[in-house]
């Protein structure tokens, strides 16, 4: 189970560097991927915008195995910066996690 | 088991704020690559290394332990390295470089010297107070730690009156001309990559005849975040090769792997294993370029020797110099 975090929710949508909001959820950003994870970048930014902060912590793997290659952003059609918004949850994930 | 991302980050956070290097390779490694060249320290317009190309055989090393221990029980004590790496430098005990990848990496910095000079483009070096740029904590999301070094990279070159610098892989040129700008106030450095700067001179011609298809691996860095992709062909054309593309190329490249090597090894080698099944397919007899220092590192890897693949300086520099 997991619960909907609002404080995450704030820190996500009031960032400045992370802008999936645009996301149209068309899917091909996952489609062109070359790592071929489900989650990359589509799914995981969805459970960012939801404040389901659980899930994106226990997808930290997945998180920093992005390539941040840009195919999903050259292929994008709502202008979603997604290896900055890669790196705003590896961000989050130094400080709060890692402690870095 | 993967490797413990944490301790893997932070030991490699430690080393640059200790050591101001995510990798601490010695002065001597770091700069040897300018010996016989008679460049002038310091100027305003410097060449920037950023260390890439000399770090990546001590990477090389590094990596080739760490997929030892990456599935293995060993990777739980990966925290012991980080807490004695503290005290003293432990990467340099996990990874002692080939003498062979020293030569290849310090040479293809040389050459892409020489190519300038021959292009009659004047410019200095920092030697052994340049810095690196800091690209793995930006990428790792390190911010804190790539901040510091990106205003210790910056203090270092307005205290040396440097006003344009010349990069020579990707990763600093995105770095330093992409990056630094939105976390530095009034950032006023010009940052040109070396193939823009060799690309835009008209005098810049060959001098030697060379036949050869080359296949042209477009870095990410380049093609998708800083537009070089029309300069890499010009001067391979320049030079009399024959442009190969893969299925996948220009700002449809498709990344090497490298990037994600310092942590999976493993998928790293697949992704790298890919790419070079799209060279194989169109490289018949000829060679690939790459140019990226990592770029090369992980397609060498992958294809085990099948097939030649070589910095793009290398080949430029047949054409061009003497």
């Amino acid at each position: 189970m997991t619960k909907v975090n609002p404080d995450f929710i704030k820190k996500v949508t009031t960032s400045e560097e992370f802008n999936a909001t645009a996301c149209i959820n068309c899917g091909v950003c996952t489609a062109v991927c070359p790592m071929d994870v489900e989650l990359l970048p589509r799914k995981l930014f969805r459970y960012a915008l939801l404040g389901l902060e659980d899930k994106v912590l226990e997808n930290t793997n997945v998180i920093y195995q992005c390539l941040l290659c840009k195919m999903c952003e050259e292929n994008c059609t709502a202008d979603v910066h997604i290896a900055e918004n890669v790196r705003f949850l590896r961000s989050y994930i130094s400080k709060e996690v890692f402690k870095l | 088991m993967p490797l413990p991302i944490g301790d893997v980050i932070g030991l490699m956070v430690d080393n640059l704020n200790k050591r101001k290097t995510v990798f601490p390779i010695p002065h001597k490694r770091a700069t040897e690559w300018a010996k016989g060249l008679n460049i002038p320290e310091g100027g305003k317009t410097v060449i920037y290394t950023g260390s890439m190309y000399q770090l990546l055989p001590y990477m090389i090393a590094a990596v080739k332990n760490m997929e030892l221990v990456e599935d293995s029980f060993l990777g739980k004590f990966v925290f012991m390295g980080r807490f004695f790496n503290r005290m003293f430098n432990v990467s340099a005990f996990v990874s002692m470089p080939k003498k062979a990848d020293v030569k290849r990496y310090r040479q293809i910095v040389h050459n892409i010297a020489k190519l300038l000079k021959k292009a009659g483009v004047e410019f200095g070096y920092l030697y052994k107070k340049e810095l690196y740029a800091g690209t793995l904590a930006y990428d790792l999301g390190v911010d804190d730690a790539f901040s510091l070094q990106a205003k210790r990279v910056y203090d270092l070159l307005k205290e040396n009156g440097v006003s344009t610098v010349i990069t020579v892989d990707p990763h600093t040129t995105n770095i330093m001309r992409s990056v630094y700008p939105t976390i530095i106030d009034g950032y006023d450095i010009e940052v040109k990559s070396y193939l823009e700067v060799l690309a835009a001179s008209d005098d810049f011609q060959p001098i030697h005849s060379v036949e050869k298809e080359i296949t042209v691996h477009d870095s990410c860095v380049y093609a998708r975040h800083e537009g070089v992709i029309d300069e890499p062909r010009q001067l391979l054309e320049r030079a009399g090769y024959t442009i190969k593309e893969p299925k996948d190329n220009k700002a449809l490249t498709h990344c090497c792997g490298g990037p994600i090597e310092s942590i999976f090894p493993k998928m790293s080698h697949t992704i790298g294993t890919n790419r070079v099944q799209q060279l194989k397919d169109v490289t018949n007899g000829g060679a690939v370029a790459t140019m990226c220092p990592i770029c090369m590192a992980s397609l060498k890897k992958a294809s085990g020797g099948a097939l030649e693949i070589e910095d793009i300086s290398s080949f430029l520099v047949k054409a061009f110099c003497d």
